[in-house]
């Protein structure tokens, strides 16, 4: 037992740089992430997928598969256990086509339509591929454009202020173009992993994923089992990015391990990936802007187009984004879907905000160029006093300090506007800036902190870290909270066991979880402070902030950000490289400087591998992709990727415990637009499709300016 | 006769000699990770698209994945497991902890094997593609920026942790001023 | 993957003797190829033959002052070597610029020459492909072929090869050797590989059972003043779209000697030697070296998406021989 009294306070680790808590394990290899832990009698189960888009199932050659050496099951439509679907989860109603092997339904290519469970993955993956199954091939759609038929407007997508098109038409200035974003993929370098067993009546499930307790509601609906006879763990995620959900293989594992009474694990494969874990759909958006000969904004419209799948509405709502961002006279936004013979889309880093802000932001350009206004200035015209379609106050909005830090520092104020008039050699120069915000939310979420007999504390908190940071984030907030140095706090996350917390999304993370656990810390403190001591067993407070956030004031909360890019475009080859990219935020108060700023240098990574390299190609003959591979579908690699720094200004957020807004998504949004920008500063052609390929600026070419050598000329 | 399909081999991994039967399917990186629980060797792609499963086979890195493990036999592998001397990290280990060259930490093993190596490499006078002139007499390259760039991509890190990563290596390999 | 038999071999007469008794058989360099078309289930071999152990992996010196390359030398060990870099620096780059660190380390020479298409149709074992399934078809005309062949193709197949090395190495008129049942043989690299023809699936004029066990570069002092450019959609760590290999000898303004080849424009290494005709004996001049591009390109038939390459090409012919002549005249 030790006395608790008379302790010395410490605070100031929030808003220190302090290295990952889990930063050893990880560079030591010891970390182990879903598909790393070991079970005796564990069975490895392998997908087979379907290899048409769209049809019905006419049979499945187990007999032959299940006499190959080691064959434990095949499970398909014919014997699978039968799942629920009609219920409403966290994010809303599920996709059906979680609901594997329940018919003999094919919605699109890739879809799983067996499992082959094996005693070793070698043995799972031959039988697999050898598993022969029939087809009744139907005539499938998937060719994506904008305003095709079957386009359709969703509820609650469209918001109207003002008459656009009267002002568009008594606009001096007037922008109309089309912009497009390709089919896009999380490619998180962990695949997707779970093992599912039974254990002592429990269904136990060691998965990778956003939120153990999103996943095992999910999993007791499907499988119509008591919540708290499930119990899910993620303790180490590798990336996620808004993919790491519910998934067909924990279903499928959940399913075999049911099936064989033994611990099942199934490892989605790359390829796989590519169509059972989600991706952003593709987008076809037209921004129209009508503006004074200043460049004050009179209309603001706004058209996105997304797909979805035939069974499940997904929307991508890139044209969101303008709603907080620009005042104007009149305002029309819209996203629309068409349901083709895809699987269904989902959440990825920014949905939304990544490809609307580089249509949106695109478009500022192009109208700064026609108005002959610096695109800095032309947003200064154009900053709102409050939500330009709410009427809301910003709980803070710094934009504007963004854009003059950044400017500084990137050396703006010495920026020619003038297109295609700098060469170094083969490459041609210029640079470009755009606008980023994101919305900052919380969840309610449940913490519990104990005082140990030993004198450390343990916070139990159901968050996930899937790279952000947040285990040292609340480990520095617990310590302030409890004025106790960082290395008396050990933080346990990422267990469905420790009750209700809000997911790795949306950036709210770390927000929703800091809340709870600044509340538990502060009791605790408190009841420490009374004096006595602390029994063996500890003392645990719980805090649950469902009733504090239902109390919060409407307002329009989001974090901001001014995104600055060089690029070096040789027209001759259709290269493009980025030589510096400069972000400055503010994204509220920052909790750890070292592991914030990794956050926000990988978002603009993102954005950087979103302008010139992501693009999932599909085969219209077959509905499948083509090359669905890392050598096939491109992410930005080390040389690829300049010096990047990105910075804030003070921001917090005074209604929140912490003043925290979220870092996670703010990075990626506008900066693939800043980019496009920097190319047509450097050659004065547009690049209105991403990505910026080669073929694409070889093709595109350059203006020859007055004076200036052309390299097409 | 058909040939066997599995052999009895000796692994020699980090020092340590593991005797085993392996299916000849078996890559060295399944072998690490799901027969010698070796699992700091991550598996991102199993097609060699990504270097993830970097480790280091008689002193050089290779991918593991595109590795069968009956073909190992005999060659000297160096994990992850195998880069700390004890509790005391390697400075590559030390630097991307201090300097978070990480995010979600799967790449990351992959990314310390490739980094010893490209210093030995940087070190032994090898050349790479942004090497301005690759010819003998033009003597060995100073390890820049862009160098350790193109010298790490073959590591990929979908978090954006790159420019962290190159200081890191950068500072690991004693020239953090140059980059 | 199926099972399948392993056998290492420590001399060529084995490892030939093993193959011919076993039909179903492959050797296994790296395995950076051969590995992932097995776990696609692209190659189904009953046998690998391990030749890694071979005593082929010398870089040596030959009589006539050119190199002879063994087979299973690392891609690595061949960019490193100080000869290559000497006499062959285009050679040396080609290899520093495929792949990665990691792969360079495993890809063998004997290895790069066989590797397989990267076209999106010929590793999917679910969609048709003339070059794996013969007579099933070529998705990729209609389909996805960006990334295709301009030069050389035909109505069924339009995949190109991936090699940057091989492109070098048709540069310098390097000599493949090889082994069989019946003794050594050679063929030069313009020989090596077929034409695409209606048998895509036929890729190299080596005889059944054969072994490579080398290749043979001849003297080529032109090779001296030599580049590889490559183009690819990111900077490092992918397949090229367009690339050349070239070597110039300027003397006076006039071209005494060239040395052209691209790369990803065909399905094999594609030697210029119709521009390598005009250009000899003429002006160096950029104008020279972009009509000559022209003449080579002349016979591209391009598919809707993939025309960009010859422009890419004749700008990237026009480029590297331009910054070669610069160098000549250092």
């Amino acid at each position: 037992m030790t006395t608790m009294t008379g302790t010395p306070a410490v605070t100031g680790a929030v808003g220190t740089a302090h290295t990952r808590v889990e930063g050893v394990a990880k560079v030591t290899g010891a970390a182990r992430y879903a598909g790393e832990i070991p079970y005796a009698e564990l069975a490895h189960g392998w997908l087979v997928l379907s290899t048409v888009a769209r049809g019905r199932i006419r049979s499945v050659g187990a007999d032959a598969v299940l006499a190959m050496p080691g064959v434990l099951s095949v499970l398909h439509h014919g014997n699978a256990p039968r799942v629920d679907t009609d219920y409403v989860g966290l994010l809303g109603k599920p996709d059906p086509t979680l609901a594997v092997f329940q018919n003999d339904q094919v919605p699109y290519l890739g879809w799983p339509v067996a499992l082959v469970v094996a005693e070793t993955s070698e043995q799972a993956r031959e039988a697999a591929e050898a598993l022969v199954v029939e087809y009744d091939e139907e005539p499938h759609d998937i060719a994506f454009a904008a305003g095709r038929d079957g386009t359709y407007t969703p509820e609650d997508s469209a918001v109207e202020k003002g008459d656009v098109e009267a002002e568009l038409a008594a606009s001096a200035v007037v922008l109309d173009a089309e912009y497009t974003t390709p089919e896009e993929h999380h490619t998180m370098l962990e695949p997707h992993a779970a093992m599912a067993r039974w254990e002592d009546g429990r269904l136990e499930v060691v998965d990778s994923n956003q939120g153990t307790m999103w996943v095992a509601n999910e999993l007791a609906k499907l499988f119509s089992l008591d919540p708290a006879s499930v119990r899910v763990r993620s303790e180490h995620v590798g990336g996620g990015f808004g993919s790491k959900g519910i998934r067909a293989h924990q279903v499928c594992a959940v399913m075999a391990a049911t099936a064989l009474q033994r611990p099942v694990r199934v490892v989605l494969t790359r390829r796989q990936m590519f169509s059972l874990t989600g991706y952003r759909s593709p987008t076809a958006q037209r921004v129209r802007l009508g503006a004074d000969a200043d460049g004050r904004l009179r209309a603001f419209a706004h058209e996105a187009q997304n797909l979805t799948s035939t069974v499940h509405e997904f929307v991508e709502p890139s044209a969101n984004v303008g709603r907080a961002m620009y005042a104007s006279d009149a305002h029309h936004s819209v996203n629309r879907v068409v349901r083709l013979d895809v699987p269904t889309p989902t959440f990825m880093r920014a949905p939304g905000e990544a490809p609307g802000s580089f249509a949106m932001e695109c478009a500022l350009d192009e109208l700064a160029e026609k108005c002959g206004v610096d695109p800095i200035a032309l947003r200064v015209r154009n900053e709102p006093d409050a939500g330009p379609v709410s009427g809301l106050p910003f709980s803070s909005r710094n934009l504007l300090a963004c854009f003059d830090e950044g400017a500084r520092r990137f050396g703006w104020a010495d920026r020619d506007p003038r297109p295609g008039v700098r060469r170094e050699g083969r490459w041609l120069l210029g640079t470009g800036v755009a606008a980023a915000s994101f919305p900052s939310g919380a969840g309610p979420s449940t913490a519990a902190v104990t005082a140990e007999a030993d004198g450390t504390f343990t916070v139990r908190i159901n968050a996930a870290d899937i790279g952000t940071g947040a285990r040292t984030a609340l480990t520095q907030i617990a310590a302030d909270a409890l004025q106790v140095e960082t290395g008396r706090v050990r933080t346990r996350i990422a267990d469905s066991d420790f009750g209700p917390a809000w997911i790795a999304g949306g950036s709210m993370g770390t927000r929703s979880w800091a809340w709870a656990v600044t509340a538990a810390a502060k009791d605790l403190r408190e009841q420490l402070a009374l004096g006595g001591t602390v029994p063996p067993e500890g003392i645990t407070v719980r805090s649950d902030t469902s009733e504090a956030l239902a109390t919060l004031a409407q307002k329009e909360r989001y974090s901001f950000g001014a995104q600055f890019a060089e690029a070096a475009v040789d027209v001759t080859t259709g290269e493009v490289r980025v030589r510096r990219m400069l972000g400055i935020f503010a994204a509220g108060r920052i909790v750890n400087p070292l592991t914030a700023r990794s956050q926000l240098i990988g978002g603009m990574t993102w954005g950087l591998s979103m302008a010139l390299h992501e693009e999932a190609v599909r085969d219209a003959a077959s509905g499948g992709h083509v090359g669905a591979d890392l050598a096939g579908y491109h992410v930005a690699a080390n040389a690829d990727v300049p010096l990047i720094e990105a910075d804030w200004v003070e921001d917090a957020d005074a209604d929140d415990p912490v003043g925290i807004k979220g870092v996670g998504e703010i990075g990626i949004v506008g900066a693939a637009a800043a980019i496009a920008n920097a190319v047509w500063h450097a050659t004065g052609v547009r690049h209105r499709h991403l990505p910026i390929r080669p073929d694409r600026v070889l093709l595109g070419g350059a203006v020859a300016p007055a004076g200036a050598e052309g390299p097409d000329a | 006769m058909a040939p066997s399909t599995s052999s009895a081999i000796t692994l020699h991994v980090n020092g340590e000699k593991y005797t085993l039967p392996v299916d000849h399917r078996t890559t060295l990186l399944d072998a690490l990770r799901e027969r010698l629980d070796l699992t700091g060797t991550k598996k991102g792609c199993d097609q060699g698209q990504c270097g993830a499963c970097t480790v280091l086979l008689d002193g050089r890195r290779a991918v593991s994945c595109l590795q069968l493990a009956v073909a190992a036999e005999g060659r000297e592998i160096t994990t992850i497991e195998g880069v700390a001397d004890g509790d005391q990290l390697h400075p590559v280990q030390q630097a991307f902890v201090d300097l978070d060259g990480y995010q979600c930490g799967y790449c990351t093993p992959g990314q310390i094997c490739s980094a010893l190596a490209v210093i030995e490499e940087h070190a032994a006078g090898w050349p790479s593609a942004v090497t301005d002139d690759v010819r003998p007499e033009a003597g060995p390259p100073p390890l820049t920026a862009d160098e350790i760039r193109e010298r790490m991509s073959g590591n990929l890190c979908r978090c954006g942790a790159y420019v962290s990563i190159v200081q890191a290596v950068a500072r690991a390999a004693g020239v953090e001023a140059a980059v | 993957m199926k099972e399948f038999g392993y056998q290492r071999v420590l001399d060529v007469p084995g490892a030939v003797a093993l193959l011919g008794a076993e039909p179903d058989a492959r050797y296994l360099g790296g395995g950076t190829n051969l590995v992932d078309l097995m776990k696609t289930g692209v190659e189904r071999p009953g046998l690998l033959i391990d030749v890694r152990d071979l005593p082929l992996d010398r870089i040596e010196a030959t009589e006539d002052g050119g190199l002879h390359i063994g087979a299973t030398v690392t891609n690595s060990d061949l960019a490193a070597h100080p000869e290559v870099r000497r006499r062959y620096p285009a050679l040396a780059q080609a290899v520093l610029a495929g792949a990665s660190g990691q792969l360079r380390n495993m890809a063998t020479v004997g290895g790069n020459l066989l590797q397989r298409t990267r076209c999106g149709y010929f590793t999917d074992t679910a969609k048709p492909c003339n070059k794996r399934v013969p007579g099933s078809g070529c998705p990729a005309i209609e389909g996805e072929h960006r990334n295709h062949a301009i030069l050389g193709a035909s109505a069924h197949c339009v995949a190109t090869h991936p090699s940057d090395m091989g492109v070098a190495l048709s540069a310098f008129d390097a000599v493949v050797t090889y082994e069989t049942a019946d003794g050594p043989g050679e063929l030069p690299l313009s020989e090596f590989y077929l034409p695409v023809g209606d048998t895509p699936h036929l890729e190299t004029a080596l005889p059944a059972g054969a072994l490579i066990t080398g290749v043979t570069l001849p003297p080529a002092p032109v090779a001296t003043v030599s580049r590889y450019r490559k183009v690819r959609e990111r900077a490092s760590y992918a397949f090229a779209i367009g690339s050349v290999a070239a070597a110039l000898d300027v003397q006076d303004g006039t071209v005494r000697d060239v040395r052209l080849a691209f790369g990803a424009v065909a399905s094999r290494p594609w030697r210029a030697l119709t521009a390598e005709r005009l250009l000899t004996g003429g002006p160096a001049t950029a104008e020279a070296f972009a009509a000559a591009a022209d003449a080579e390109l002349a016979a591209a038939e391009a598919l809707p998406d993939n025309g960009y390459k010859v422009t890419l090409m004749r700008n990237l012919v026009t480029a590297v021989l331009t910054e070669l002549a610069e160098e000549a005249a250092r």
